[in-house]
């Protein structure tokens, strides 16, 4: 049997219904045609979950995926790859993170953890190199994500690596994430609440093996390369100190920082939550993910009238949805919000803005003190963050419809709050305000599991040609659609690439040293291609009457000019958002109502997919 | 000179023990490097990072002479090892170890190639 190369060679693929554990061999057939990471969870989503099956249901299937790059030797190759069907948008849903579990993985021989069926009682999954155990996890239920995790070290060993959900996706609050390493999460898609439905508390695992490598020297050469040329560049030493938070400034200045549930893209106290605002009080340590140079991870310590927390953040997203989102304006108060939903166990991009939601809802009086439980709420008050955000975990009063992020909440609220309820296709809208930045807008309407940023980061592009501009903006999605996901599939990070200023080059000259493959970049992004077609493919396939409308951009960015800021009085508006899907679905191969044309999934090697969807 | 580790800088990112296990075994396997990283998280959220000091126990206690000091470091000579574990049990700071799949007892020699990749400049040569 030859070696499969980059990768740790087998599927562990768990049934929680009757405990049954089995390993097959990773095929290299199949590593070849979608790569690993994100690529491995949209195939099997699409080949194990039986169509209509419910997100909360046995039927569904979560998938763990590290990719070929994942745990080698190079800058930041920490990332792994959480799916399922999404309970938060009925479609397809992966969130991946940083952290050590993903090369853990790898060290340990898998390159992927299928999970399927439900237990009738509380478990974990602990996994040491060929040993896979199920669990009792009663001890743990009900337990928090930081409490949880470090009685799993104290049980196992501090070199397990461990991924948890808190309290929130027990109760099956659809925003709940999966939390690992005390303060990386994958975030988005409710993916937590997947794991709450099948009573899985945890998967813990340590490697000991190691992975084959193609050519161990001249990766080892490469890697050190790579490493020389990151340590040099401006970038290095710009970044490092503060992490993510670094561009709250810019995002101001732009006229993009997401402020009081999206009414407008400028908050006036952005200097007091920024990167420099979080460095000095609070930042204890520079906490990095496995092999990166480039630490982004701000350990933190506040202590408030609420109470002290200790919290890996806040990093960017969280000090826009809860600052300016929420219109808190201590960095301290973004740190203790971050530390709660952290805790509980919510993704705090949709977090933030569910909570901004209901706040703006009070405001509007379409929901009560009586349905908050009996509080008021308001924007800038870290008590009514911190209420809103029990509420919810909790499913108490109002938080109960909360728990089912902002579209379904709308929908049964009704009197206009689907106005300003801020998402795409149920996935709220991470943060950058898109309004009048027509690349960032097409990414959010077209991103496959909804409004989130990371599939294609096209803010800074619609800054630097032009935000009205429209020519070449559906085309650099398209083409940032495949690069960006690309590096989830590989298993790398991309802030060396698009924070620090490292070139893409490099990735592809180590690949083939790593997997012994010889596909070239351009072929890499071809393959990213297929698996975002696969993605889109499973969206028609799950969701009945799916189509053009579920790409549309919310309510407020299509009507409500920017108020204030860099962007003021600006909007792009309903028909140039329109021609931009038009342009976009045409580049895609895809129909009018963005469905993948047969011919396309033809030339992508999806046949069978294309079976499914025309018979 | 000898490793010396700076644990108050580590951020826990491992490259070293990734580093040292290229650089010794030619494999990309973590668990082979010589130093140990352990946190303490949530409270007070610190890393330490842990390798052998040269202290020079190991060598004294082992009863096969099969650790010499070389260049100011203790080195582990395969051919003499017989992975008996008494090296293990001496070591104060539990910075010498023993695999299933490698011939003879793990331990930092000192070679200092990790020093400029740790980002961290939590790893400095010292003088012994």
């Amino acid at each position: 049997m030859s070696v499969l190369y980059g990768y740790g060679g087998s599927i562990l693929d768990i049934d929680l219904s009757t405990q049954r554990v089995s390993k097959s061999r990773l095929e290299p057939d199949f590593a070849r045609k979608y790569i690993g990471g994100r690529g491995f969870v949209a195939r099997l989503l699409w080949d194990l979950i039986p169509k209509g099956a419910d997100p909360l249901g046995p039927d569904n299937v979560a998938v763990v995926a590290a990719g070929p790059l994942t745990g080698a030797f190079l800058p930041s190759p920490s990332k792994v790859e959480f799916g399922a069907k999404s309970p938060a948008t009925g479609g397809y849903g992966d969130s991946n993170m940083g952290g050590h579990f993903g090369p853990a993985m790898k060290h340990a021989g898998y390159d992927v953890f299928i999970i399927r069926g439900a237990s009738a009682t509380p478990v974990y999954i602990a996994i040491d190199d060929d040993t896979v155990l199920i669990r009792d996890a009663s001890h743990l239920w009900g337990k928090g994500s930081y409490a949880t995790e470090k009685a799993l070290k104290e049980e196992l060993g501090d070199d397990f690596q461990i991924a948890v959900i808190g309290p929130a996706g027990e109760n099956l609050v659809k925003i709940a994430c999966i939390t690992h390493d005390f303060g990386r999460q994958a975030g988005r898609c409710g993916i937590g609440a997947v794991w709450g439905s099948k009573r899985l508390k945890a998967v813990a695992v340590r490697g000991s093996r190691g992975f084959p490598v193609a050519d161990p020297a001249a990766m080892f050469k490469k890697g050190k390369e790579m490493f020389d040329i990151i340590f040099k560049l401006p970038g290095f030493k710009e970044w490092t100190p503060y992490g993510t938070a670094e561009i709250t400034d810019w995002c101001n200045v732009s006229g993009v920082f997401p402020t009081r549930n999206f009414y407008t893209g400028y908050f006036p106290h952005y200097e007091q939550i920024n990167g420099r605002a979080l460095r000095q009080p609070i930042v204890t340590l520079d906490k990095g993910c496995f092999g990166c140079p480039i630490p982004c991870g701000k350990y933190s310590h506040v202590n408030l009238p609420q109470g002290s927390a200790r919290v890996e953040g806040p990093e960017y997203e969280t000090v826009a949805l809860f600052g300016g989102n929420c219109e808190l304006s201590r960095i301290e108060e973004i740190a203790y919000a971050n530390w709660l939903f952290d805790d509980l166990g919510m993704d705090t991009i949709s977090g933030g803005n569910i909570v901004a939601f209901a706040i703006e809802c009070f405001e509007k009086g379409i929901i009560s003190q009586g349905d908050l439980g009996g509080r008021a709420v308001s924007f800038g008050d870290l008590d009514s963050v911190i209420h809103i955000g029990k509420l919810i975990a909790n499913r108490e009063h109002i938080g109960d419809l909360l728990a089912e992020g902002v579209k379904a909440a709308s929908a049964r609220l009704g009197k206009g709050s689907e106005h300003f309820a801020i998402h795409v296709k149920g996935l709220e809208v991470s943060g950058y305000e898109p309004r009048y930045a027509a690349a960032m807008l097409l990414a959010y309407m077209t991103c496959d599991v909804g409004a989130h940023h990371n599939r294609a980061w096209a803010i800074t592009y619609d800054i630097s040609v032009g935000r009205d501009k429209l020519e070449g903006k559906a085309a650099k999605v398209v083409e940032l659609q495949h690069l960006r996901p690309l590096l989830d599939a590989l298993g790398i990070c991309r802030f060396p690439w698009i924070e620090v200023g490292f070139e893409l080059r490099h990735y592809a000259e180590i690949f083939p040293m790593i997997t012994g493959s010889k596909e070239t970049w351009e072929e890499l992004n071809r393959l990213s291609e297929r698996i975002w077609n696969l993605t889109r493919a499973f969206w028609v396939r799950e969701v009945p009457g799916f189509g053009r409308s579920w790409d549309r951009a919310p309510g407020r960015f299509l009507t409500e000019p920017v108020p204030s800021g860099a962007a003021h009085g600006k909007l792009l508006g309903e028909e140039i958002t329109e021609r931009l899907l038009d342009e976009y679905y045409r580049l895609r191969g895809w129909d009018e109502q963005g469905v993948p044309k047969r011919e396309k999934l033809l030339e992508l090697g999806l046949s069978d997919v294309a079976s499914v969807l025309y018979g | 000179m000898a490793l010396q580790t700076v644990s108050e800088k580590c951020s826990g990112c491992r490259l070293c023990q990734l580093f040292c296990a290229l650089v010794h075994f030619g494999e990309n396997n973590p668990a082979k490097g010589a130093l140990r990283i352990t946190g303490v998280f949530p409270d007070p959220g610190q890393y330490t990072v842990t390798v052998c000091d040269q202290c020079g126990l190991c060598a004294e206690e082992c009863p096969e002479e099969a650790i010499i000091l070389k260049h100011n470091n203790y080195v582990v000579l395969e051919d003499r090892c017989t992975k008996c574990g008494i090296c293990v049990d001496v070591c104060p700071t539990r910075s010498i170890f023993l695999r299933d799949d490698e011939p003879a007892a793990i331990k930092c020699d000192g070679c200092l190639e990790c020093v400029p990749y740790c980002p961290r400049e939590a790893l400095l040569p010292k003088e012994v």
